[in-house]
C-alpha cells in the first residue's frame, strides 16, 4: 500500500462558535485505500467530511483532495470525488432511473453511456427489479442502496460515504461490503467511510482513524493499534475493544 | 452552463406536473375570461352608435367593468404568482435533503439558483403571453376590432414589464427559500414584504412628506410652493416601492391617454371614454421613454435581490439533518 497521497489536511480545524467541531486535524490517505473513519456522535466526522467537498469551509488550516483545494477549486474536486451523505435525500417522485440519470446528466454523461452505467449500478445494488418504481415508495435500505448507485455512476477516483450501511438488511449489508471491497481492489477507488458499525470496518477498512471530540486520537491499521492498545501477544481482537480504550482515555 | 440547463430543464418538468402550476393557470384563466367577457360586452354596451375611440382594443385590458380590470388583477396577483412559484424552492431540496447531493455534484452554485430562477421566469411567462393571447381572441370576437401595430406593441411591452415584475417577486421569494429552512417561514417573510410595499410604502411616503413640507393652512390660504413639494416628495419616497414603479410602468403603456401617471384605479371608464374623444394619445415612443427607468429599477431591485441570495447561498453550510 504506498500509493500517491490523495486526501491530505494540514491543521484543518472547523468552529461553530465557541465549539470546535474538528481541531486542528492532519491526516494523510493514500490512494486505493479503504479508511474507516470512527469516532461517537458528534465527534465531527461529517463535518470533516463536509469539509472535503467544500460545502462548508474551514474555520483555519488546509485541505487538498485529489491535488486540488476544496474551497478554493469545489468544482475540480466534485467532477472526481463522490459523496454520499448521511441520510440521503432522493426526489420521491421520480423513479429510481429517473434518479440516477438526473445526476448523471449533472455529471455531464453522455445519454448512452449513463444508460449503461445506471443498468449496471442498479444490478450492483440490486435493485434492477425496482428501477422503475417511484423512489417513495422505497424503504429506507432501498434508498441506502439506491444512494451507492448514485455516487458511484460518475466513476469516482475517491468517494466519501458518511454511515454507508446504515438501515441495510444483514444480507445487504455483506453485500455492500463486498461491493466496497471489490471498488477498491479491482477498480482502484479510494474508500472513506465513516461508521459506527465496528465490525464491518474492521472486515474491510486497511486503516482507521478514530476521532473524540473533534480530535483524531489515533489512526493507523487496525493491527497496529491494535498492539499499541491492547499489547503484544493479543491475536483475537477486535476494533471494539481498541475503540473503547481510546473512548475511555479521551 | 450545463448545469443551469439541466437543472432548468427538470424544473420545467417540475412546474408542469404540479399541482400548483396547474390550479395558477386555472385561475387566471378563469378570471381572464370572466373579466373579458363583462368589459367586452360593456365596451360594445358603450360604443353603440359611437365613433370607435383610438386604441380601443387596450381597453379590453384596462377598463375596469363591474369588478375590476385585468390589469389590476396582475398588478394585485402578479407579485402572488411570483411569490407562490419561488417561495419553497431552494428549501424543498434542503428538506428533502436533495440539496446535499445537488451541490456534491460538478456544478457552480449559482447555476442552481439560476436555473431555478429562469424555470420560474419561463413559466410565468408562459402563463402571462397565453392569457393575454386568450383575452385578446376573445376580446376580437365580442368587441369586434382588430387590434393594430401600437396596441400590439403596447400590449408587448406591458408584458414585458409584468414579467419583469413577477420575476421581482419570484426572486424575493427565492432568496427567503435561501434564508429560511421553513417552507412556510419564507413564504410568509415574502407576503409580509409584498404587504410592506403594498400598504407601509404609500402611508410612509404621506407621512414623511406631511413631516418634511407640512401644509399649513395660513389667513393667505395653502402655500403652492411647499404643496409642490410635499407632492414631490411623496412621489418620490413611493417610488421606492417595485409597486409603484409597476403600476406608473404599465399605465403610461397601456392608457396613453393620460398624460399623468396616475394609477388606473382612480379613473372610471365613462370618464376614459370622455377623455378619449376629446385628446390625443401619447405617442408610443413617449410613452417607451417614460417608463424605461421604471423598468431599469425594476431590473435592478431584481439584480440586488439576486446579489443577497448568492452572498447567502455561495457560503451556505449544506447539511442533512
Ligand atoms: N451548524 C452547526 N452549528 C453549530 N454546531 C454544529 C453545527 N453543525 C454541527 N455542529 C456541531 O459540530 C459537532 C460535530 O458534528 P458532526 O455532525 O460532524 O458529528 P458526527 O461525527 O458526524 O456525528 P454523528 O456520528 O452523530 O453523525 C457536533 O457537536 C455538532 O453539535
Ligand atoms: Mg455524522
Amino acid at each position: 500500500m504506498k500509493g500517491q497521497i490523495i486526501v491530505e489536511t494540514e491543521d484543518l480545524t472547523k468552529k461553530y462558535g465557541s465549539r470546535t467541531a474538528v481541531d486542528h486535524l492532519n491526516i494523510k490517505i493514500e490512494e486505493g485505500e479503504v479508511f474507516g473513519f470512527l469516532g461517537p456522535n458528534g465527534a465531527g466526522k461529517t463535518t470533516t467530511l463536509l469539509m472535503f467537498l467544500g460545502l462548508t469551509e474551514p474555520t483555519s488550516g488546509r485541505a487538498k483532495v485529489i491535488g486540488f483545494d476544496p474551497t478554493r477549486e469545489p468544482f475540480k474536486v466534485k467532477e472526481k470525488v463522490g459523496y454520499l451523505p448521511e441520510n440521503v435525500g432522493f426526489y420521491d417522485d421520480m423513479d429510481a432511473r429517473q434518479n440516477l440519470r438526473y445526476i448523471a446528466k449533472l455529471n455531464r454523461i453522455s445519454g448512452g453511456v449513463s444508460e449503461k452505467r445506471i443498468d449496471y449500478w442498479l444490478e450492483m445494488v440490486g435493485l434492477s427489479e425496482e428501477s422503475t418504481k417511484k423512489v417513495g415508495t422505497f424503504s429506507k435500505g432501498m434508498r441506502q442502496r439506491l444512494g451507492i448507485a448514485e455516487v458511484l455512476i460518475k466513476e469516482p477516483k475517491l468517494v466519501f460515504l458518511d454511515e454507508p450501511t446504515i438501515g441495510l438488511d444483514p444480507d445487504g449489508t455483506n453485500r455492500m461490503l463486498d461491493l466496497i471491497h471489490s471498488l477498491s481492489r479491482e477498480k482502484n477507488i479510494t474508500l472513506f467511510l465513516s461508521s459506527h458499525l465496528l465490525d464491518q470496518v474492521q472486515r474491510i477498512c486497511d486503516r482507521v482513524g478514530i476521532m473524540i471530540n473533534g480530535n483524531l486520537v489515533a489512526i493507523g491499521p487496525i493491527d497496529e493499534l491494535a498492539k499499541k492498545k491492547l499489547g503484544l501477544g493479543k491475536e483475537d481482537y477486535t476494533l471494539e475493544e481498541i475503540y473503547m480504550k481510546y473512548f475511555k482515555e479521551a | 452552463m450545463h448545469g443551469i440547463l439541466t437543472i432548468f430543464r427538470k424544473e420545467m418538468g417540475d412546474h408542469f406536473n404540479s399541482l400548483r402550476f396547474l390550479l395558477i393557470s386555472a385561475l387566471i384563466v378563469m378570471v381572464g375570461v370572466i373579466i373579458t367577457s363583462m368589459v367586452g360586452m360593456a365596451i360594445q354596451e358603450e360604443l353603440k352608435g359611437m365613433a370607435k375611440p383610438s386604441l380601443i382594443f387596450l381597453l379590453l385590458f384596462t377598463s375596469t367593468g363591474k369588478l375590476f380590470s385585468f390589469v389590476q388583477f396582475i398588478g394585485f396577483f402578479g407579485p402572488l404568482l411570483g411569490i407562490f412559484l419561488g417561495f419553497d424552492s431552494i428549501n424543498r431540496e434542503r428538506v428533502s435533503r436533495t440539496l446535499s447531493k445537488l451541490v456534491s455534484q460538478p456544478i457552480f452554485r449559482d447555476s442552481i439558483i439560476n436555473a431555478k430562477f429562469l424555470s420560474g421566469v419561463a413559466i410565468i411567462a408562459i402563463i402571462l403571453v397565453a392569457t393575454v393571447l386568450l383575452i385578446s381572441g376573445l376580446g376580437i370576437r365580442l368587441v369586434g376590432v382588430v387590434p393594430g401595430v401600437e396596441e400590439v406593441s403596447r400590449l408587448v411591452i406591458y408584458v414585458v414589464i409584468s414579467l419583469l415584475y413577477i420575476s421581482f417577486w419570484l426572486g424575493i421569494s427565492i432568496l427567503f427559500s435561501v434564508i429560511f429552512k421553513s417552507a412556510a417561514t419564507s413564504a410568509l417573510a415574502s407576503l409580509a414584504i409584498w404587504i410592506f410595499f403594498s400598504f407601509f410604502v404609500s402611508l410612509g411616503a404621506s407621512v414623511l412628506s406631511d413631516a418634511v413640507a407640512p401644509i399649513s393652512q395660513t389667513a393667505s390660504g395653502v402655500d403652492p410652493e411647499m404643496l409642490i413639494r410635499h407632492e414631490r416628495i411623496q412621489r418620490l419616497t413611493s417610488l421606492v416601492s417595485p409597486m409603484t414603479l409597476y403600476s406608473e410602468a404599465t399605465t403610461t403603456i397601456l392608457d396613453p391617454m393620460r398624460k399623468t401617471t396616475r394609477t388606473l384605479i382612480l379613473m372610471g371608464p365613462l370618464e376614459r371614454f370622455s377623455m378619449s374623444r376629446f385628446q390625443s394619445p401619447l405617442p408610443l415612443l413617449e410613452s417607451i421613454f417614460i417608463v424605461i427607468p421604471h423598468i431599469i429599477s425594476i431590473v435592478a431591485i431584481t439584480l440586488l435581490c439576486f446579489g443577497i441570495c448568492y452572498l447567502v447561498f455561495m457560503r451556505q453550510e449544506i447539511r442533512t439533518v
